[in-house]
């Protein structure tokens, strides 16, 4: 890998973030804030802005409203004045016991795999862009590009409680309600894609480049 | 187009040279391994054809009865807006709000921003803030969650097979056919060919 290498910002330029333009840099490209790409008029940045505080923070925050998510009830069901709640785990048990394997597979990965397999890719790629790892570098892009790509299938189970609130709706015979961990989890999800979306994989390759100088 | 095209990477900032992408095929960064530009079928008028099918399947899958609950001659109808409507009256009014998004409220203006930059740009006219809608659906798409509602569809059928008979009416047909037809529609559309014509020539 002893290839010379050029990135845009080495040669003093910036791919415009919306229409792929390649812009001159202002100098000094630190006050290149208010620069404009001349084709569509964003704005040009060489690099997403605090990248690593932002998506510390965003991991952090998803961190602490995983464990209410999981803990709390996500639907309480109310049959004949007998409510009975169900967390997301006793969820996927439900479906384990009543034989329907490939289903609980699919919750427990939307559910419970996927956000937590989410904080720790995040979590050690910004530990690794930290300590200037210069290891693989290639496998952590594709790592990256798996988790921004993935996050969003979370979503499945907070509308499986929506689809389920409105058909089980009736009176007293049966009803069932959105519980708590719903706002939870939902939170998470959001929360650890917005995370995956302020991280900049360029920063990945950033240290690489410093080595040849 | 000229034969060589200066590109960087999107997502390791290295600076190569394009040659022209034949049809068909997609130029791929040499270090990284991303996907930089993929060269479709030059036509506006599948996606655009495509574009307004999907506006007549959300229409429908809003319009017409989604699952109907049976159970011991009890019937229970209900439309895609309806579970929102329940979480908002238990006093979830944040969670119905995402859902609303991400199932209305983004589809709904991801068809309308799309035929806005798509119909004047295959007629050769300039579209007002065409890049600013570039940005916007760029924004949205992650946030565009129809296929993951199917999916969730699918599951809710199996935990209540037990507890009731659910009938899928129109708006779970119209629905699955809506993930397809948008699918082959932004799979038709080519980004960096309407930016060329842009610059291009008017």
């Amino acid at each position: 890998m002893n290839k010379e290498v050029l990135t845009a910002r080495k040669a003093g330029l910036i791919a415009c973030s919306v229409c792929h333009l390649l812009c001159p840099a202002t100098p000094p490209e630190r006050t290149a804030k208010s620069a404009k790409c001349p084709r569509c008029g964003a704005t040009l940045r060489s690099r997403k802005p605090d990248s690593i505080a932002r998506t510390w923070a965003l991991v952090m925050a998803a961190c602490i409203f995983y464990i209410p998510a999981n803990i709390l009830p996500m639907t309480v069901v109310t049959s004949l004045g007998q409510a009975q709640s169900d967390t997301i785990l006793s969820g996927v048990i439900y479906f384990v016991q009543s034989g329907s394997w490939p289903i609980a597979l699919v919750i427990f990965i939307a559910s419970v795999f996927v956000p937590l397999l989410k904080l720790f890719i995040l979590s050690y790629l910004l530990i690794s862009v930290q300590r200037r790892s210069r290891s693989r570098p290639k496998d952590r892009t594709r790592l990256y590009l798996i988790t921004e790509a993935v996050g969003r299938w979370s979503m499945l189970d907070i509308f499986v409680v929506t689809i389920l609130v409105a058909l089980v709706n009736l009176g007293a015979l049966a009803t069932i309600q959105a519980g708590p961990a719903a706002l939870f989890f939902a939170a998470v999800v959001v929360i650890t894609m917005l995370a995956a979306m302020s991280f900049d994989p360029r920063l990945i390759w950033d240290a690489k480049e410093k080595m040849h100088e | 187009m000229s034969a060589m095209h200066l590109m960087a990477c999107h997502d390791c900032d290295l600076l190569q040279k394009i040659p022209s992408v034949p049809e068909g095929s997609a130029a791929i960064c040499r270090r990284c391994g991303t996907m930089l530009m993929q060269n479709k079928p030059k036509s506006f008028q599948r996606p655009v054809a495509l574009l307004f099918a999907a506006v007549i399947l959300f229409i429908m899958f809003n319009a017409f009865p989604f699952l109907t609950f049976k159970k011991e001659g009890l019937e229970h109808q209900t439309h895609v807006i309806t579970g929102i409507r329940a979480l908002a009256d238990q006093g979830m009014e944040a969670l119905a709000v995402l859902v609303a998004i991400n199932l209305l409220i983004v589809p709904g203006l991801h068809l309308l921003a799309s035929l806005y930059v798509l119909v004047p740009v295959s007629l050769n006219r300039k579209v007002p803030g065409m890049f600013r809608v570039f940005w916007y659906l760029r924004i949205m798409q992650p946030w565009h969650m129809v296929e993951i509602f199917m999916l969730g569809v699918l599951v809710s059928l199996v935990k209540l097979a037990k507890m009731a008979q659910i009938v899928p009416g129109v708006a779970v047909y119209s629905l699955t056919a809506f993930i397809f037809v948008l699918a082959a529609a932004s799979a038709a559309i080519d980004p960096h060919e309407v930016w060329e014509r842009w610059e291009g020539p008017q």
